[in-house]
């Protein structure tokens, strides 16, 4: 009886179900096509609707330290520069900038601005989001990003005994604001765009240090658009916010962002309309969408500020031999690998910083799949290490992370070897962390990466091999000349001679070749063609200030 | 002994009672063991929840392993955690900030569990449909289509399924939605390929017992007695057909309604699934303790549920009889 009694309701449930399915597929299509007629008659609703792929770590300006984060914050906050369409630093709440003669102190005068509950944005807000993220007790990741402050470093250094008193960043009053660098940072007016540098409420911080964790009354911000609703790992929606300074060139009435971490469905969502961009750089799109994209004449590409490399220790043999490395970087066919392999557009890279910043480097320094050379140097290489044939070198091990495009890759890379040079490889791929340590430690022979530039500036790629024990070198490289070149920049006043100088240093690092460029990274994506001025920079990041849907 | 004087009836429930409390220390043993492996296989593998591409400062580096605890000799930080898992309190999320683990499990969970009984719903009757249908059509056409259809929801990894789903019924016919998770037409594709494999399995289990107790003297019997086969199967064939089914259910309820990392990948869904397979990428530590002793709490429970079940629909099995000798 009992059973009979549960079978009668399992089918009563089920026969619920596919009615209310049946009821709700009908419902649908009726509410989809009076949406329809509804958008045609207003023709232009000014509402976006992008996958951000995943929860971002966190929205506090002074916490974040990740590309999903930036994309949000970036349009609900502005610093006291933001990046213009033109991809240069210009005012945004700063009204006007002095900067002493020896490049250490910025005064900027703060603009009437205000948060999105009225409040005025003031140089306190911003001194005070400064001094949290150096806070060592916050634990922000990112609080690097402020170390060109003077005392930034100690002051987040508990052992040091430097209080964050003592930290360069001071309200002089309301709309004043004195900052002191560590030294002179000519770039510095690009990093207030940057986040890390937003300002915080510091009224509302103080009162409530959880502000951050929700969207609510006391999420407050002072950019383009303000954020309603936070569903935690599913969606965030913005709006416009009706107190920002210059919400005359802000267009978007709102901004919906989804949570979809598989990029097949994001596309399938897109081709259904049910959103309005999918791929780079909220996203990606699937490299094996990537080539139908381009032949439907969709696809839009954009070089950004990132290349990925082929690191070499250069402590083990035979990579500690320059020649050797030399012929191993040129003899890859790096046109064959983004063709073949990666497919969105993206540039061979013969140099280690992106054409976004020096342009002639869309040539680099050497010729791609130069195996005549490669060959000179390898013979040079064997040589000088004692080697009578390239069938003594030891084998080189080939490491990265498991994943199918760095597998295809390395692959690639090690057939180039083998048939232009002789050189036997063997691959190795680890999960994700544990590849990271290993290169970390030096405990690899070639392994892959990849750089994103943080602030458009050339130092960005070349300052990771700056020292021999930098977090990021990996190689256990350093060249002295090298070094003093970028010391040396740091000071100089003229950019033009501050270019050149990184330009140098630049063709050290080639000449020396501690890691073998392979390309340099785009941005792929798909839009609706009525979306207009979605503001991408050199770096990749977006702005949707000045978005418009016609 | 010394029971002896107590009443037959209340001694059989004193004998349960002893059961069942054998079971609840068993299964806070079990869980103990569990978690204390998990503690210790995720802190040898290398890397730790601030690894990234980026390598942080090493006074940063310093600063957050103090804020979290993870520069204090392991035993310190075993025994606190084991304290904090008894009080239900799991700590902060490394990759979420801002989040406990207590507020994920809270917020992903209600949504894994939806999506797992649809599914289980379908799965069940589905499953159970096709197998006795199966059963009495055996070496029929109608049972190599179920048997066929059964292989394929079988061999057909979920994935594949969810994206066939999503491509015929929300890209082709323009029916149901592509992904995320709103309203319950939203909810209905994804249960249908959570369900498949399970549905599959159920069909084949249900298809191969039926025949079993076909051959049984007692359905002989009924036959030859002149009952109809409709009768014969419900009222004698299917009970006895289910019991393996029952016991598939327990570890099957538990695996769907925590949630399926693929399936909720595919589809959008903020449930737990995703939590069990990101948090070791990203050595969430708190979370991969957190999501895995919520996953064994509710695995035991099924287990224990299901072997209730077991002992009142099956005639043969009395729980405290069977367990006591």
């Amino acid at each position: 009886m009992k059973k009979r009694g549960s079978f009668l309701l399992v089918l009563l449930l089920l026969l619920g179900m596919i009615l209310s399915a049946c009821g709700g597929g009908s419902d649908k299509t009726g509410g989809e096509s009076s949406k329809k007629s509804e958008g045609e008659a207003e023709a232009a609703k000014q509402e976006l609707k992008v996958n951000i792929k995943t929860e971002p770590f966190s929205l506090n300006p002074g916490l974040a330290n990740d590309t999903t984060s930036a994309s949000v914050l970036r349009n609900t906050f502005d610093g006291l520069t933001r990046i213009g369409k033109d991809g240069k630093p210009e005012n945004a709440i700063a009204e006007k900038v002095d900067v002493s003669d020896d490049g250490l102190v910025y005064t900027f005068t703060l603009r009437d601005a205000k948060w999105s509950n009225g409040d005025p944005v003031t140089a306190q807000d911003f001194e005070y989001a400064w001094k949290w993220a150096l806070d060592p007790k916050n634990e922000s990741q990112y609080a690097y990003q402020l170390y060109y402050i003077k005392n930034g470093t100690a002051a987040n250094d508990p052992e040091s005994g430097v209080s964050l008193d003592d930290v360069g960043v001071k309200a002089i009053d309301e709309k004043t604001l004195e900052v002191t660098l560590e030294q002179p940072t000519p770039y510095f007016l690009e990093l207030t765009a940057f986040y890390t540098y937003f300002p915080v409420n510091s009224k509302i911080a103080q009162e409530n240090p959880d502000w951050y964790k929700d969207a609510g009354e006391d999420y407050v911000s002072n950019g383009p658009f303000k954020m309603v609703s936070w569903e935690h790992r599913d969606k965030i929606v913005l709006e416009k916010n009706e107190q920002y300074w210059d919400k005359d060139n802000v267009k978007l009435e709102k901004v919906e962002m989804l949570m979809i971490e598989d990029v097949n469905t994001e596309l399938s969502m897109f081709r259904k309309g049910e959103l309005d961009w999918a791929g780079s750089p909220f996203s990606a799109l699937p490299t094996d969408a990537i080539p139908k994209l381009k032949d439907e004449g969709i696809l839009n590409i954009q070089p950004i500020a990132g290349v990925y490399w082929y690191k070499f220790n250069t402590e083990v043999e035979p990579l500690n031999n320059v020649n050797i490395r030399k012929a191993l970087a040129y003899s890859i066919n790096r046109q064959a690998i983004v063709d073949n392999i990666t497919k969105a557009g993206q540039i061979p890279a013969m140099a280690a910083v992106p054409p976004s910043m020096f342009p002639e480097n869309e040539k680099g320094f050497f010729n791609d799949n130069d195996i005549e050379t490669a060959k000179e140097y390898l013979q040079k290489g064997l040589e000088e290490l004692g080697y009578k044939d390239v069938s003594e070198l030891p084998t080189i091990t080939i490491s990265y992370n498991t994943d199918e495009a760095h597998q295809k890759i390395a692959q690639a890379i090690q057939d180039m070897w083998k048939t232009n040079l002789g050189i036997e490889t063997t691959l190795e791929n680890e999960e994700w962390a544990v590849y990271i340590e290993k290169l970390h430690n030096g405990d690899y022979m070639v392994g892959r990466m990849g750089w994103l530039g943080d602030f458009n500036d050339p130092i960005n790629f070349l300052e990771l091999f700056r020292d021999k024990d930098g977090g990021n070198n990996d190689t256990r490289w350093e060249n002295p000349e090298f070094k003093q070149l970028l010391i040396n920049s740091q000071e100089e006043k003229d950019p033009e001679a501050r270019l050149d100088m990184l330009k140098q240093a630049e063709q050290i690092f080639i000449d020396e070749m501690p890691v073998a460029p392979i390309y340099f990274y785009t941005n792929a994506w798909v839009q609706k063609e009525n979306l207009n001025d979605v503001v991408i920079s050199g770096l990749g990041d977006v702005q949707l200030k000045w978005a418009y849907v016609e | 002994m010394g029971l002896a004087h107590i009443p037959p009836i209340h001694m059989e429930v004193l004998i349960m009672l002893r059961y069942f409390l054998r079971r609840i220390v068993f299964m806070i043993v079990t869980l103990f063991v569990i978690v204390s492996a998990t503690f210790f296989l995720m802190r040898l593998a290398p890397g730790n929840p601030f690894t990234s591409e980026k390598q942080l400062p090493p006074e940063i580096q310093a600063n957050l392993m103090a804020h979290y605890g993870l520069d204090q000799p392991w035993y310190v930080q075993y025994f606190d955690y084991l304290g904090k898992i008894v009080q239900w309190d799991f700590g902060p999320s490394f990759k979420y900030k801002g989040q406990t683990v207590n507020d994920l499990i809270a917020s992903g969970f209600p949504i894994s569990l939806q999506l797992g009984i649809e599914a289980l719903i379908i799965a069940v009757f589905f499953g159970i449909l096709l197998g006795v249908y199966a059963a009495m059509k055996q070496n029929k056409f109608g049972d190599y289509i179920s048997v066929t259809i059964a292989v394929f929801g079988i061999s057909v990894p979920s994935f594949i399924m969810a994206a066939l789903l999503q491509y015929i019924f929300a890209i082709k016919l323009e029916w149901l939605p592509v992904a995320t998770w709103e309203s319950f037409k939203h909810t209905i594709l994804p249960s249908v390929a959570l369900a498949f494999m399970p549905l599959a399995y159920i069909a084949r289990l249900t298809r191969s017992t039926m025949l079993e107790v076909f051959s049984n003297d007692y359905i002989k019997t009924a036959k030859s007695k002149g009952f109809s086969e409709r009768i014969i199967v419900y009222r004698h064939a299917l009970r006895n057909s289910l019991l393996p089914v029952v016991s598939y259910l327990g570890p099957l309820t538990a695996n769907v309604i925590t949630g399926s990392f693929v399936i909720e990948k595919i589809f959008g869904i903020p449930g737990l699934g995703a939590h069990f397979v990101q948090s070791i990428t990203n050595r969430d530590y708190t979370v991969i303790m957190g999501v895995t002793a919520f996953y064994s709490i509710i695995l035991l429970l099924s287990i224990l549920i299901v072997d209730i079940i077991y002992g009142l629909i099956d005639p043969r099995i009395k729980v405290a009889v069977k367990k006591e000798g």
